[in-house]
């Protein structure tokens, strides 16, 4: 017998929202978190990109500043929403070692990083942070929560690029599952709203450059999509094996059905035409939930806004809902949000878990005109979903050909 | 050339920058580690910033003989005589 797991504490800090009731409301509403960025370093490397999706909320006002400073801004973030998610499960008395961390990030500690690098060209290694190293290392976030919540059934930070923080719910899965936790925060968070990633993902030609308008730049599913804009921010889950749950009486607000990852084996970078990844990522996720194609009412999907990744997913979608697909609503949250890279797979899947729990899928903005070679049923003002058993996928994919997908079933 | 009040109130001014302690808590008789709480990163930021603010240099086999606040007192008063 399977242990099920169910999920009993949310928390977000995000472009459109600095907790979860504030992101919620917004993500219904349809709002856009992105702006034109006012900082002098986009002149004066003459970025090609004007323009970002930062958190609402900045960090340094929600953490005291002594903590802060030891932190990445990566690393605050994920604190932050780390405490909401915790604070929000209501657990009160928990056996910490068997307490898990499965918090994820798609780059690290960018910022300590290059700040570091200037100190020692600038002003020599006499200057550089004796707590660089803790501070740039990817694992610092899921160490920071687990020091701040003091869980010692381990600390893992699984890295694959965009498909980080839904790959983090996969493991915090895994680890109930197979006994080695009852409770695991897992979790994503990113920081990289910095001239560097900037310059080095518009070399590849990923992000949007419609600097006259910031907020119509994120457009997944319309015709003239033209890139993905940058995002930051965290999103938490706390997972409870369903018996531990039910032992405190906690407010359980959906099951965490089923997970997969799986690998496209196909390019460094570009997603697999054909979405074959995706696909067999999909059909494992509901094999593993024991869903079927009829259960699904909503899906939170990956839609980037770029070119290129936006059909292989409604590709994969057809090929694993079938005609079901039709029946589904698909909500493409990175619309409001822009893309939070290692954090985007966590903050959907606390949008998903909502959507199943207060049954209303969020809202896709920027949709003018849609792709006609991309027939989805795209949620563009707030919607219900059905009553009774139902079942929400979101999907995350990432650079390296990582796929993975959770199955969130309402309880 | 700073008088030694007036390193302890810039020492006090850094520690509080690090850590967050209360510049009166520190005290030229307060060890560093027992009284104050620093751990030895937090030291050597403590360190680094004391060079710069006082024009002085502390080499790292020096930190440790550093125990207490009165202890760099002494160190960069010297330094800079």
């Amino acid at each position: 017998m399977t242990r099920k797991v169910v999920i009993t504490g949310l928390g977000a800090t995000t472009p459109i929202g600095g907790d979860v009731p504030t992101m919620w409301t917004n993500a219904l509403k349809g709002v856009s978190g992105a702006r034109t960025l006012e900082d002098d370093w986009v002149a004066k490397f003459e970025l090609p990109v004007h323009f970002a999706a930062r958190a609402s909320t900045p960090a340094l006002d929600v953490l005291a500043r002594v903590e802060a400073k030891r932190m990445d801004p990566s690393t605050q973030f994920g604190v932050i929403a780390a405490r909401e998610a915790w604070g929000d499960s209501g657990i009160t008395e928990v056996d910490h070692d068997r307490l898990a961390v499965a918090f994820a990030t798609g780059i690290g500690g960018v910022w300590t990083l290059l700040d570091a690098w200037d100190t020692l060209r600038e002003k020599g290694p006499r200057r550089v942070l004796p707590m660089t190293v803790p501070m740039l290392m990817p694992n610092g976030v899921a160490a920071a929560v687990s020091l701040d919540l003091g869980a010692r059934a381990g600390a893992h930070t699984p890295v694959s690029a965009c498909a980080s923080g839904t790959e983090a719910l996969h493991l915090g899965l895994e680890l109930i599952r197979s006994g080695k936790a009852d409770v695991v925060v897992c979790g994503g968070a990113e920081a990289a709203i910095h001239p560097m990633p900037i310059a080095a993902f518009s070399s590849m030609q990923a992000l949007s450059r419609r600097n006259e308008n910031p907020q119509g730049a994120s457009r997944p599913y319309d015709r003239d999509r033209d890139g993905f804009v940058m995002g930051e921010g965290a999103g938490a889950i706390v997972l409870e094996a369903e018996e531990h749950a039910l032992a405190r009486g906690a407010r359980i607000y959906a099951e965490l059905a089923g997970t997969s990852v799986t690998a496209d084996a196909y390019h460094i970078t570009a997603p697999d035409p054909e979405g074959l990844g995706a696909t067999r990522a999909l059909k494992a996720a509901m094999f593993d939930g024991r869903v079927q194609a009829e259960d699904v009412v909503h899906v939170n999907a990956h839609a980037t806004s770029t070119p290129v990744g936006d059909k292989p997913e409604y590709t994969a979608l057809k090929a694993a809902l079938g005609s079901h697909l039709e029946n589904v609503a698909v909500s493409a949250t990175k619309s409001q949000m822009g893309h939070l890279l290692g954090a985007s797979g966590a903050v959907e899947a606390v949008l998903t878990v909502l959507a199943v729990y207060e049954r209303k899928a969020p809202v896709t903005i920027n949709l003018e005109n849609q792709d006609p070679e991309i027939p989805l049923d795209v949620v563009t003002s707030a919607r219900d979903l059905p009553s009774g058993n139902i079942v929400a996928l979101s999907n995350s994919f990432g650079f390296g050909g990582h796929n993975a997908v959770i199955a969130v079933r309402s309880v | 050339m700073a008088s030694n009040e007036e390193i302890l109130a810039g020492l006090a001014e850094i520690v509080n920058e690090e850590t967050g302690l209360a510049t009166e808590a520190v005290e030229l008789d307060k060890s560093f580690t027992e009284d104050l709480d620093i751990d030895s990163i937090s030291m050597m930021t403590i360190v680094v910033n004391a060079e710069e603010k006082f024009g002085v240099r502390i080499p790292d086999e020096e930190v440790k003989n550093l125990k207490t606040v009165g202890d760099a007192v002494s160190f960069i008063s010297n330094a800079q005589a």
